[in-house]
């Protein structure tokens, strides 16, 4: 077992998740009805998303998490996020958690740049008063200026990803995850993401990275986890995860099924 | 970046555990009082989405009573007579109910699905969404009653003493669209076409509740069974005092309140019993 766990913020014990597919399409209350007076019984198949996932991250870490798609990635930080409550085992969190906030997500289209960083706090569970201490921060840290007052759905995708980013990092987490959202924007405000990730790490904040970029797991992440079949495949220092990641997919053993969406 | 230093850390640092034991029935009841910033803030999101591209902006939930108005005169004083005083008030009042009533429930079903993008990413309390939607019907309310009270007035009702009432009723329809609700919106997740079903449920309630007819027109089979029409009564309680001045007796007001509350605990027991499977269903 791992020593000092004292520290940790993050505890699965032993988690699964078990979605329930009906093995027929039946999504309305007047199938059921119909399936109830014939007498028949609605059948599912199966999955499991997790399974029996056992897994600690303690305060200050910087964890990546990688995987296949449909290997079980989202449904883990879903776990942790407080999202869905695992069909099995424990999960035990603690501090905040914020997640970068997409478009479609948090944000609406027709409300203003202001008002979609205040919906969001709110979102995050923080107060009026809580968001405008921090929202010059955010406005400055977005790159935004005048842009701030005006509706979301005028904006470039870079402009979202980036006060999505302002606001997720400026509500100082205990715990934030980032699922695959950096790859947007240009350079120099990717390199800002980057160095305020570093501070991050700095400060004790924990952090769960979610990537198929490989490189960039590299640089933001102490430990890594690859996720298979909604097992843990291999838990250990960044550089070995992805070293024997990479050599399996390289080299794989067997076809695995086809890509599923995560 | 001198920012980071300026952070605070909030000072609640929560823990959760998902094995520890909760009530649903209460937890989810504590979460939605914790919550009630994202409340106001979605009901006001609701609002200025709605109104935020037209020229009138929020007049119009002032002038849509004033044109429901206008047409109601025209089709209904033209087409049927009814024998009831002050008649465009009394079908104005009982729509105005009527509306918090079947928008705030009909978009109270597709809370919780049309949320389903944000709350697969944060944790919000997903009653707090049903709640927003009651609660921008209600708000909506609030903005029609001032052109209410003053097209009374100047069709000739006289203020009176009575109007003090009128908050009751309101409130009671509040309850009863949230209970129902919650109810739906639980329902609406497992079922694609609740809401197809909803909808033609709450066009049929619309014609069998005596909104736009008086309920003195009905045989009197129908008309008994009104008295099981818990809408039906708080939209009368609206009415009576407005137009006639009159108030329903305290027995019959406490008996439909309790009624009512019995809707909500019944949709919220529901609601927070199938809370967990929620995030399992897209």
């Amino acid at each position: 077992m791992r020593s000092s766990s004292d520290n940790a913020v993050i505890r699965l014990t032993d988690v699964s998740v078990q979605y329930r597919v009906p093995t027929e399409q039946i999504g309305t209350l007047k199938e059921h009805v119909i399936r109830m007076l014939q007498g028949r019984r609605v059948e599912y198949r199966t999955f499991w998303a997790l399974n029996g996932l056992d897994l600690d991250v303690r305060r200050g870490e910087s964890l990546g998490i990688i995987g296949r798609n449909g290997a079980g990635k989202s449904t883990l930080l879903k776990v942790i996020a407080r999202v869905l409550r695992p069909t099995r085992g424990r999960v035990w969190v603690k501090g905040n958690v914020a997640p970068l906030i997409e478009l479609g997500a948090g944000f609406h289209p027709e409300l203003t740049g202001r008002e979609n960083v205040f919906l969001n706090g709110a979102m995050l569970g923080f107060s009026q008063a809580q968001m405008k201490e921090r929202f010059d921060r955010i406005v400055e840290f977005a790159e935004l200026g005048p842009f701030i007052d005006a509706a979301l759905r005028s904006y470039s995708s870079g402009m979202v990803m980036r006060l999505g980013f302002a606001v997720a990092t400026e509500v100082d987490p205990d715990i934030l995850i980032i699922d695959e959202v950096l790859a947007v924007g240009d350079e120099s405000f990717q390199a800002k993401c980057m160095t305020r990730m570093a501070e991050f790490r700095e400060r004790g904040t924990t952090i769960l990275f979610v990537s198929h970029a490989l490189e960039s797991v590299r640089a933001t992440c102490d430990r890594a986890v690859w996720i298979d079949e909604g097992q843990l495949k291999i838990a250990g220092t960044v550089v070995q995860v992805i070293d024997a990641y990479r050599s399996h997919m390289a080299h794989p053993p067997t076809v695995g099924a086809g890509p599923s969406t995560a | 970046m001198n920012g980071v230093k300026a952070w605070r850390r909030t000072p609640e640092s929560r823990v959760y555990d998902s094995a520890s034991l909760r009530v649903p029935f209460i937890h989810e009841l504590t979460e939605l009082g914790r919550y009630r910033f994202l409340l106001r803030h979605l009901v006001l999101r609701d609002l200025k989405v709605r109104y935020k591209r037209s020229v009138l902006g929020f007049l119009w939930a002032m002038v849509n009573p004033l044109l429901t108005m206008v047409v109601l005169l025209v089709v209904f004083i033209g087409l049927f007579r009814f024998d009831v005083e002050h008649y465009p008030i009394y079908i104005l009042a009982g729509l105005l109910l009527w509306n918090l009533f079947a928008r705030g429930t009909s978009m109270a079903m597709r809370a919780v699905i049309d949320n389903a993008g944000i709350r697969n990413k944060i944790y919000v309390p997903a009653s707090v969404f049903v709640a927003a939607a009651i609660g921008s019907a209600f708000v909506n309310l609030l903005f029609a009653l001032a052109p209410l009270l003053a097209l009374a007035v100047i069709t000739g009702v006289r203020p009176n003493l009575a109007w003090f009432y009128l908050p009751v009723p309101i409130l009671q329809t509040t309850l009863l669209a949230f209970g129902t609700g919650v109810l739906i919106a639980a329902l609406a997740v497992f079922f694609a076409d609740m809401i197809d079903i909803y909808e033609v449920l709450l066009g049929a309630y619309f014609y069998l509740t005596p909104i736009i007819y008086p309920v003195t027109i009905l045989p009197d089979q129908l008309m008994k069974l009104e008295r099981f029409n818990l809408l039906f009564a708080f939209i009368d309680g609206f009415r009576s005092p407005l137009v006639l001045g009159t108030i329903p007796d305290l027995g019959g007001v406490l008996l439909t309140t309790l009624a009512a509350l019995a809707v909500t605990i019944v949709g919220w027991t529901l609601f927070t019993r199938l809370l967990d499977q929620f995030a399992y269903r897209a």
